[in-house]
């Protein structure tokens, strides 16, 4: 009953829908094989793909949450990525006979630039966010148009492709018989719960953007938490280059994370964020992510041709951004509660909705105990206390010490056991 | 004085309006004479508003008889009122920016011809009405290009040219300067020449002497007093505002007993250009120090260069005698200095998280980022605070924007009080909470001070100020103009004091 009040249930039931058809569809999708010492299966193949989106939309989450916006974090990917080509790039060179690749960098220093770039433009971002004062859209406009120039600048034009094997571990290697990526995804999901529970930075970012005048009266360093959150993002977009980057062997400039900014928006507010900042939930942008791949995956596996796939996508977010208001919600199921309820009843019906002030009106009118019961609920749920104290008395009740929810189930469980209406 | 027109233009009586169980307007009253400028005061929330909505029907009366020449009317909407000959001019300028003079002036009601919009006439249209105003303007010039001062003419063109015979000017000056209300006068005194009545209303006492003959003076919805302005005094028309329920209660006892005071705050010369003129504070510990004055005067102002929030353009701050740089509310809140800010809404509560995050919030922004307070450490201070103020709430992680408005406040006093501060800044702490609850409020504050924190109390309720504070100063005009201990003055002296220059010339008479 209340587990459909979490901003979760509505995209965890469509992530669910979308795989039960696959199943239906496609009696094998569930299967899972050991290869090879490596897991394999359609929904690994899913998770696999979706590694960069959901890497992105977590770097996205966060920005998302104070309010802002990263529109370039798809160029920031191809900039990460020409980072590392060209630095991996080298020469291939002949080496008893065989052909070897010897890359001009070593690879530890090639990702350590190609993530310092990626920051460096998130810091960019957050600089032109918090100090200069640009709105979000408009400052990651900026680099999302320039970024693609950027990356082509840096691969002279070119698509790079890379020869050296070790750096397609990130992309395509396994660990423990799971891809890569899906350890690095993890990774940084735990990393960033940590620190959203553990230290004080998901208070101070959800207050933020929550009201930004009561964080900064507050003592909250506004500037400073913004250029962070920014350049984390830009971080978390460098991560994705180098996965798809290695993924595809190479570097493309042009097309490496096209539109893949847009997809990770859509990722973050089918979890369940708000545009308009403060709350935020990681594993919900986590579940948008893969409620993306996952209908990818199917558009293409029923052949449908991939131009349709765009189409598929914008449907699927329509419903769910649908059923994730809460008003259509409310339309789309009863507007009143059924006919024939005791008033008890009628009035717990209305405060599981959240119109308390028609279940208050209800119980106001009835004076036996069972309404005296609600009514003593209501004023629980209000925090007035002392008058919810009263009603427990007239509906000689103890008065109630567990969760609100708890508290609900047990009134309605009684109300059902005794009247037969 | 008056007119010789027996019969007023306008005549509420009775008057009742109520929002949901909040009464907003009781037996309201008031006249207006033909050719009579008349000023309607009182401080925030006296139901003013209210009164303008009832009479230009925004909102319908509960209760009550209005009457416009004698004739009852019950206008169901501003069209209707405008119909009526009841022209109105907001604060803000409700016009469009980027349409000519002339079609602000004549929109909805174009000269047509043939189908077509007859420019020509529009133009003369306008000059017309422009013209009685001795407003001289370019018809087909866009509005935008025209000052705010000048804009507000053309809204009053607008108005006065459909025949109104009551023109309603809700804080007209509020943004204009000197000269702007000068000519916005001169537009006055010609228009009440001519017939009009105006109602006008206002905060600026110069202002309502300058051109009213009558003042109607307002106070917790209800209408405390009808003068002519000669007869009133600026100190009867304060008192008349702030009310005065001055029950010779034992003041000084109430208050909180003073710990022997040690400097610990000294403020010299801090202003901020448009704000504030520079002043003087000393800051106690031990003391509640009030900042008093009405609306406008500085107060607050003054509390938020203390805190940071705004950043000081002249003059220094010294704590415990070491020189203080408040860039920001941070360095404050490093300082051991806390701030409540009088918008609970926009600048308090962050109403999606739950109290206990609210509660935390200051400490753990004090603490940095890493120092992070554990679940329970969290639930405990929130569980304590909730407890000590008396909370009220199902629990600790109830969003706060669920709580009642008094509950809000209390939470965000917390809040501060976790950072166990020196020096606690209160803006109308106890604004829009019931009764019970600011007493309560005050109470534990006061507590507090007694233990060796410093306060800085600002209310508009002067008795509430007189009854808390052991020094008060007085701020008008964005200055400070007094500064007194509590226990040499009385309500009516403080109302002095606020009220300005001419008191002590009535005190001699």
């Amino acid at each position: 009953m209340r587990l459909t009040k979490s901003p979760q249930f509505w995209p965890a039931l469509v992530l669910l829908l979308l795989l039960v058809a696959n199943g239906v569809l496609n009696p094998q999708f569930f299967a899972l094989t050991w290869r090879d010492g490596h897991l394999y299966g359609a929904l690994i193949d899913i998770l696999n793909r979706a590694a960069p989106l959901m890497t992105v939309a977590l770097g996205m989450t966060v920005v998302i949450a104070t309010r802002g916006i990263d529109i370039s974090v798809g160029a920031v990917v191809a900039i990460a990525a020409a980072v590392a080509a060209s630095l991996i790039g080298g020469k291939l060179v002949i080496v008893d006979g065989q052909q070897v690749h010897a890359p001009s960098v070593a690879m530890p220093l090639a990702l350590l630039a190609a993530l310092a770039a990626a920051a460096l433009c998130g810091l960019f971002n957050g600089l032109l966010v918090a100090s200069v004062g640009i709105q979000p859209i408009i400052a990651t406009l900026i680099l999302m148009v320039a970024g693609r120039g950027i990356a082509q600048l840096i691969t002279g034009g070119q698509i790079i492709t890379i020869y050296h094997p070790p750096y397609f571990f990130i992309g395509a290697g396994h660990l423990l018989g799971l891809p890569f990526a899906l350890w690095l995804v993890a990774a940084l999901l735990a990393l960033m719960a940590w620190l959203k529970h553990r230290t004080a930075l998901g208070l101070f970012i959800q207050a933020s953007g929550g009201n930004p005048a009561a964080a900064r009266l507050s003592g909250i360093n506004a500037r400073g938490l913004l250029i962070a959150v920014y350049a984390f993002c830009g971080l978390t977009a460098g991560i994705a280059g180098l996965m798809i980057s290695s993924n595809v062997k190479s570097a493309d400039g042009n097309n490496a994370g096209q539109l893949l900014e847009l997809d990770a928006i859509l990722a973050v507010t089918l979890g369940g964020t708000s545009l308009l900042g403060g709350r935020f939930s990681l594993r919900g942008s986590v579940l948008g992510a893969l409620i993306i791949q996952t209908l990818t995956s199917t558009i293409y596996s029923l052949g449908v041709p991939p131009e349709v796939n765009l189409v598929f996508k914008a449907a699927l977010i329509f419903v769910v951004m649908l059923l994730q208001s809460a008003d259509f919600r409310a339309s789309l199921t009863d507007t009143a509660p059924a006919s024939g309820l005791e008033p008890p009843l009628m009035a717990l019906w209305w405060a599981a909705k959240g119109d308390w002030d028609q279940a208050h009106k209800i119980v106001q009118d009835e004076s036996d105990a069972k309404a005296a019961w609600v009514h003593a609920y209501l004023h629980r749920v209000e925090g007035d206390l002392g008058n919810a104290g009263y009603w427990y008395r007239q509906a000689g009740q103890p008065v109630a010490k567990d969760s609100l929810e708890a508290e609900w189930e047990r009134i309605v469980s009684a109300l059902l056991g005794s009247g037969k209406t | 004085m008056m007119s010789t027109a027996t019969e007023p233009v306008l005549d509420l009586i009775g008057i009742g309006k109520s929002f949901v169980g909040v009464t907003a307007l009781q037996d309201a009253r008031l006249r207006l004479w033909p050719g009579e400028v008349h000023a309607l005061m009182g401080q925030n929330g006296a139901g003013k508003s209210t009164l303008i909505k009832v009479l230009t029907g925004v909102h319908p009366a509960d209760s009550g008889t209005m009457r416009l020449a004698g004739r009852e009317i019950r206008p169901e909407s501003p069209q209707a009122a405008q119909a009526l000959g009841i022209a109105t001019v907001y604060q803000e300028v409700n016009l469009c920016p980027n349409l000519s003079v002339a079609e602000n002036i004549l929109a909805g009601r174009m000269p047509r011809r043939w189908g077509w919009i007859d420019w020509r006439a529009v133009r003369r249209l306008a000059l017309a009405s422009l013209e009685p105003l001795q407003i001289e303007l370019d018809p087909d010039r866009t509005l935008g290009e025209y000052p705010v001062a000048v804009q507000q003419m053309v809204a009053i063109a607008r108005a006065v040219s459909q025949d109104a015979r009551l023109l309603i000017l809700d804080e007209p000056t509020s943004s204009l300067d000197e000269a702007e209300t000068e000519r916005l006068f001169t537009v006055m005194r010609r228009l009440k020449a001519r017939g009009v009545a105006i109602l006008f209303v206002t905060h600026f006492l110069e202002q309502a002497y300058a051109m009213a003959d009558r003042i109607t003076v307002m106070r917790n919805g209800r209408v405390v007093g009808e003068h002519p302005s000669a007869e009133l005094s600026r100190l009867q028309l304060v008192s008349l505002m702030v009310g005065r329920t001055l029950e010779a209660a034992d003041l000084a006892g109430a208050r909180a007993p003073k710990a022997q005071p040690r400097a610990l705050m000294q403020a010299s010369g801090l202003g901020r250009r448009g704000s504030l003129q520079p002043l003087d504070l000393t800051i106690n510990s031990g003391e509640v120090l009030g900042l008093a004055g009405l609306l406008g005067s500085g107060r607050t102002e003054a509390a938020r260069l203390l805190f940071g929030a705004d950043r000081a353009d002249s003059g220094e701050i010294r704590l415990d005698d070491a020189p203080l740089r408040l860039h920001s509310p941070r360095d404050a809140l490093n300082a051991g200095i806390a701030f409540c800010p009088e918008e609970r809404k926009t600048e308090g509560i962050v109403a999606e998280l739950s109290v206990r995050e609210n509660i935390v919030l200051a400490l753990q922004a004090r603490r940095g980022v890493f120092r992070h307070l554990g679940a329970r450490e969290q639930r405990e201070l929130a569980e304590r605070y909730i407890a000590a103020l008396g909370i009220k709430t199902a629990d600790a992680e109830t969003p706060i924007g669920q709580l009642s408005g008094g509950n809000q406040q209390k939470a965000i006093i917390a809040r501060w009080l976790a950072t166990q501060p020196r020096l606690l800044i209160l803006d109308e702490p106890t604004r829009g909470i019931d009764v019970a609850a600011k007493q309560e409020i005050m109470e534990r504050v006061l507590a507090l001070c007694g233990e060796g924190l410093a306060i800085v109390f600002i209310s508009a309720e002067l008795e509430e100020v007189l009854h808390t504070s052991h020094r008060i100063v007085v701020l008008r005009d964005r200055r400070k103009v007094a500064e007194l201990p509590a226990e040499t003055l009385d309500e009516a002296g403080l109302l002095r004091i606020i009220a300005g220059h001419d008191a002590a010339t009535e005190q001699a008479a």
